[in-house]
């Protein structure tokens, strides 16, 4: 397995909302990737956002101008 | 084989469409169900068409999209999922029994229903529909074409009159849609009802609802979401919540390549190439002696519909004998539309409905009417 380190996690209620968030990272070409949700986090949806952490300035300010909607972000070890 | 029973489902669809379905079919997981490369490629796609409805019908949030298997899932969903036993709710006698049905059901239940009754040229009162609601109206629920006329409604003055006196609209739009535009902001559309295998020329089996966002229908059917596993109700938010069990995703793929191809040409350019062939098919057999036409065809704004009969010929007989002896394809009988042949007092005789595509050629339209002509003449 690979060794964990911090990451910034964003969990989304929709897979839609997931869906969106993909597509508009890739537009804004900003960093990241979805992947399974881990269990340390609780959430409607199945999939999050995983990205760097110093991203999470970033990655917020994109989704709030594109109206994306979001569960809740945290750093967690991952 | 010339088709002309495009009504029923179109059968030219574009050779992207077939493509994007084998390509599905051997690339594909389940959207919704995991994080993996191929789970994920279906999500993509889902969503990717989602958003091409949402841009077909001018909705803002294509998360209030929802698939369905066809027309008739999504306005059972509608149906039952809105009205109450204590609600009146006004339709038309243009009604398919996919609206009429769950209708009547409802009605065992409680909820009352008026029908609105059509003039000789098949066309409903708007004025008789505002006089008939009553303080416990709930929505209108109507057709946007009759699938036997092809007759239009105009779904921009029904959601005035909704909007008015704040009645919900539910719209039931098989025959329109891909085919006359459709704008659910400006006709101000509560629920829309489509399918995804007549003129958005997707795949059979495909289909879905728009539902605005201050409404939330109870789901017809609950199960696997993906989502929210431990809850023991169906997940509230859109679409997950009308969206139970695996998603035809390798259809709605399908789906996504005809809407590519209806967005590219244009809805308007579309309504205007099967308007003229429609047209031109009229004219040229509107004189023919014995053959009586149905409904509206010189509107405005007519769907690619042409319902006749030729003296009293049984349309069944019509139809083997266009098929048998000229290789043409059409639908006869009573079409799903019970109310609206028995306001065209076509119950015993049914009618020979012609339904056309983009794809049909003049050379097609021109055996069509050479093949009436014959028959007519035949008429004792």
């Amino acid at each position: 397995m690979r060794k964990k380190k911090n990451a910034l996690i964003i969990s989304f209620s929709t897979t839609t909302a997931a869906m969106h968030m993909e597509k508009c990272a890739a537009l804004h070409r900003l960093p990241g990737r979805l992947i399974p949700l881990p269990r340390e986090i609780s959430a409607g949806c199945g999939l999050a956002w995983k990205a760097e952490p110093e991203a999470r300035k970033m990655l917020l300010q994109m989704m709030q101008d594109e109206k994306i909607e979001y569960e809740a972000e945290q750093i967690v070890l991952c | 084989m010339i088709y002309f029973d495009n009504a029923a489902t179109s059968l030219h669809k574009p050779e992207t469409v077939i493509k994007a379905v084998t390509e599905a079919m051997t690339s594909l997981g389940n959207a919704s169900r995991g994080a993996h490369s191929a789970a994920l490629g279906s999500n993509r796609m889902v969503y990717e068409t989602r958003e091409l409805l949402a841009e077909l019908f001018h909705i803002d949030d294509p998360s209030r999209i929802a698939f369905t298997m066809n027309a008739t899932e999504s306005l059972n969903i509608a149906i039952a999922g809105i009205f109450r036993p204590e609600d009146h709710v006004i339709t038309t006698v243009l009604e398919h029994n996919s609206v009429l049905r769950p209708l009547y059901r409802m009605e065992e239940s409680g909820t009352e229903v008026s029908f609105l009754q059509a003039d000789k040229k098949g066309n409903i009162s708007y004025e008789e529909l505002e006089n008939a609601i009553r303080p416990n109206t709930r929505a209108v629920i109507c057709t946007h074409a009759s699938n036997l006329t092809g007759n239009v409604l105009d779904l921009e003055k029904i959601g005035e009159i909704c909007e008015k006196h704040r009645l919900l609209f539910l719209v039931d739009a098989s025959q329109t849609a891909g085919i006359i535009p459709i704008d659910v902001r400006k006709m101000k559309i509560s629920v829309l009802c489509f399918t995804g295998h007549k003129g958005l020329l997707g795949p059979q089996g495909t289909g879905g609802i728009y539902v605005a966002p201050e409404i939330n229908i109870r789901p017809l059917i609950v199960g696997g979401s993906g989502v929210q596993s431990y809850l023991k109700t169906q997940p509230d938010e859109m679409p997950a919540r009308l969206e139970a069990g695996t998603l035809n995703a390798h259809g709605i793929a399908g789906l996504h390549a005809a809407l590519s191809y209806i967005i590219e040409k244009g809805v308007e350019q579309i309504y205007q190439e099967e308007h003229e062939k429609t047209d031109y098919f009229y004219r040229m057999i509107r004189n023919i002696p014995d053959i009586h036409i149905y409904g509206d065809p010189e509107a405005e704004l007519h769907a690619p519909i042409i319902a006749l009969n030729i003296g009293d010929y049984d349309s069944a007989q019509v139809a083997d004998e266009l098929m048998e002896a000229y290789g043409i394809a059409i639908r006869a009988g009573a079409h799903c539309a019970p109310l609206m042949h028995q306001a065209l007092g076509t119950q015993k005789q049914g009618a020979v409905r012609f339904s056309f595509s983009q794809f049909n050629t003049r050379e097609e339209l021109d055996a069509g009417i050479q093949a009436l002509r014959e028959l007519a003449d035949e008429n004792p």
